[in-house]
């Protein structure tokens, strides 16, 4: 009996399929609230805009939920054709042969056409391989930049138009603003991990690993603890303990930006992705936009910020005919319109070069003045072997020790240099962990 | 009791089979998986397998964040039993004495029961949020500064006071009913006898909620070990520094988040071990002093 109203029900779904004769296809993805909405917007123009293909978004939550229910789910052998996966994961994703479909290598078995020259140099450098070839398709990329209050500079005596340019200035604006009594504390940052350790190594062209930054293979060991970033943590620590500076938490920093949104931090250091939900939130004062802050002293400072947000990746093991609608899908995803209409809407970088030229050609930089820092700070100088990106295994695990050392240092339980040479011993365990993991 | 006897062979074990399909689905079988996933290494993908016999379980000794998620656990465990069995004791005796009102104050008690810890965990969150908390504002007018996201000691407070908070509702019921379980000549007679209320406590009333109190201490160490996940989820993560990475959080972590599935397997057969351990002694040699 059940085998008949099975076998009737696949004969029903595929009577179904033939009727409407669209190929679906699965995207799982992490964009939640309006980023979320705008998203099922962009693929409703791309169903819209021809009738083979239909691609089906779905939530999945967070980041490192999404990235694990596909996983999960390939184990399980119900995969998504799709998945959106943070820059993080690039490791994981990339040593898993077999389970991915390279994205230059969908491009050219499908027939679509496909120009690597026309991304971003800082966008695309993440998620090559040695070859240079892309594994896959940038979708959100971010990079932090400086947002400050100009309201509070006003009221210390500085100039509201000119952020803080390298980290001297920072501190000497701090020092002001709290010594005026214009605020109680100078700066906050999201991302220690993200802005203080990888986006200032790369910002002052210093090594995060050996083997390029983990790009040239598995064997990378990190190297993360050199005289410049134990400088800067060291001075973190000082500032903390001055009330410079005040420490917002782990991973993404919760409490960073509501004590920049209190008026109780003059600056905050935070993604260029989250422009929209600061502005939202900054109503009582007026909002300034600058670069990362870099020290002088460094030779090859400042270089060129690094990319975080997410990418598009292939599963392997779908029926052939997702594939074909998954490389028009992508075609359609990088076009200047729908990339240059993204990227404005969110606070993402514009993925080619294409949308930022369109951007400009609309006005859309000079009527939203700070929108154009981020990319001015990525396309500062073409990226070194120490500043386009990193790509370590496990790193997921090891941003958390990041995070962990970064505490211990601020209890003082270690100096910045001890707390460092932890990030790199304990690191180079889960690097060789996921080595062997792969052999 | 009356005992029933089956004709049929079969049926027993079909009025058992679903219960067994539920132990064997939900526990067994899991069980079994943690164990072998515990002798293997493998990559997220599951692409590439390899037997590396107990190497996962060595590794865990080797890593002093494994050992200070030990010690971490105890500590956690301890304070959390203490404190929600403490606190409910006091507020069941209050209770008891009061008797008119009992049923308005049992309500208003039981509340915190209902709600889910992932929910208890992001209001206590909001309370002691260090920018937009009401509690660090009231501590700064005492003068204490509190920060549990860089200090140790105000992450555990803070973890100890969400869960204890949470567990007290449930402790409470079981003493009240303890309580009123107590007869209340034997009381009188001691009053009568010129003990006072300190003494009648602790020589009949304490004495007499042993089997209540035993019961609620098993339940309490389980509890503070396995399901204040949400509550460490939504406060602290595990931080500063691990200062709050209690051993079930590390497993979900290094598995779920970190994709380390040998070693997050390795930390829950240890864990299993340490339950099952636990719950020998306990019902060994710490039952055979409770007087029923």
């Amino acid at each position: 009996m059940s085998r008949i109203l099975t076998a009737s029900a696949l004969a029903l779904i595929a009577s179904l399929s033939a009727a409407n004769a669209k190929t679906d296809i699965q995207w799982w993805h992490a964009m939640g609230g309006e980023l979320g909405a705008k998203l099922e917007e962009i693929v409703k123009g791309f169903n819209e805009s021809q009738d083979e293909y239909n691609v089906i978004p779905s939530y999945k939550g967070t980041y490192p939920e999404t990235m694990t229910a596909a996983i999960a789910a390939f184990r399980a052998k119900q995969q998504p054709a799709i998945v959106q996966v943070f820059e993080v994961g690039t490791g994981t994703m990339m040593a898993a042969e077999g389970a991915i479909v390279p994205v230059h290598q969908l491009m050219q078995d499908q027939g679509v056409p496909f120009d690597q020259d026309a991304f971003l140099p800082a966008v695309v450098g993440y998620y090559t391989d040695t070859d240079g070839n892309m594994l896959s398709m940038p979708f959100n990329s971010s990079t932090p930049i400086l947002y400050y209050n100009k309201d509070i500079f006003e009221k210390a005596g500085l100039d509201p138009d000119t952020p803080p340019k390298t980290w001297g200035e920072m501190e000497e604006f701090s020092r002001k603003i709290i010594d005026s009594g214009a605020a109680s504390c100078g700066f906050t940052t999201g991302w220690i991990s993200w802005i203080q350790t990888e986006n200032f190594s790369a910002w002052h062209n210093q090594p995060i690993g050996t083997e390029q930054n983990g790009f040239g293979g598995l064997d990378a060991k990190l190297t993360v603890n050199g005289p410049v970033q134990a400088k800067h943590w060291a001075n973190l620590k000082k500032w903390a303990d001055e009330g410079i500076f005040k420490y917002g938490g782990p991973v993404g920093g919760d409490n960073a930006p509501p004590m920049f949104y209190s008026q109780d931090c003059a600056m905050i250091m935070n993604s260029s992705a989250s422009r929209a939900g600061v502005i939202a939130n900054a109503t009582d004062f007026e909002l300034g936009y600058g670069m990362l802050p870099y020290y002088d002293d460094v030779e090859g400072a400042p270089q060129n910020s690094i990319i975080g947000g997410a990418t598009l990746w292939v599963l392997s093991g779908r029926p052939d005919e997702e594939y074909a609608g998954a490389a028009r899908f992508f075609e359609y995803l990088s076009s200047p319109e729908v990339q240059a209409d993204w990227h404005q809407f969110s606070g993402y970088l514009p993925i080619t070069q294409a949308a930022y030229d369109l951007g400009k050609e609309q006005n859309y930089y000079d009527q939203n003045p700070g929108s154009e820092v981020a990319l001015q700070q990525i396309t500062l100088n073409a990226p070194t072997e120490n500043s386009k990106g990193l790509r370590f295994g496990n790193y997921v695990q090891i941003r958390g020790i990041i995070d962990e050392e970064f505490e211990q240092m601020l209890s003082g339980s270690k100096d910045a240099q001890e707390a460092l040479d932890s990030v790199v011993e304990r690191g180079n365990k889960l690097i060789a962990e996921f080595k062997a993991q792969h052999q | 009791m009356k005992r029933t006897i089956f004709n049929n062979q079969l049926l027993p074990w079909l009025l058992l089979a679903p219960q067994l399909a539920i132990t064997f689905i939900f526990f067994l079988w899991p069980a079994g998986q943690a164990i072998k996933q515990s002798f293997l290494r493998e990559d997220a993908f599951g692409i590439n397998t390899s037997f590396v016999g107990l190497d996962n379980f060595t590794a865990l000794l080797d890593s002093p964040e494994y050992l200070n998620s030990l010690q971490v656990t105890a500590v956690f465990a301890v304070l959390v039993t203490a404190l929600s069995m403490g606190l409910s004791l006091l507020l069941a005796i209050a209770v008891d004495r009061m008797i008119r009102s009992t049923r308005v104050y049992t309500t208003l008690l039981v509340w915190p029961y209902a709600v889910a810890p992932a929910v208890a965990g992001i209001l206590w969150w909001f309370i002691f949020n260090p920018t937009i908390g009401i509690m660090p504002y009231l501590l700064d007018v005492i003068g204490y500064d509190w920060d549990h996201i860089s200090s140790k000691t105000d992450a555990m407070i803070l973890v100890v006071i969400a869960s204890a908070w949470k567990q007290i509702s449930y402790n409470f019921l079981f003493f009240v009913a303890g309580l009123q379980a107590i007869p209340a000549s034997m009381r009188e007679a001691a009053a009568i006898d010129g003990a006072g209320p300190v003494r009648r406590f602790f020589d009949i009333t304490l004495p007499l909620l042993s089997p209540t109190t035993f019961f609620l201490l098993v339940v309490n160490i389980v509890y503070a070990m396995f399901d204040t996940f949400g509550v460490i989820d939504a406060t602290t993560e595990g931080g500063p520094a691990q200062a709050t990475n209690i051993m079930v959080y590390k497993v979900y972590f290094d598995g779920f988040v970190g994709q380390n599935i040998g070693s997050s397997a390795a930390q829950s057969v240890v864990l299993m071990l340490l339950v099952i351990t636990l719950t020998v002694i306990q019902f060994r040699w710490v039952e055979k002093k409770v007087e029923y």
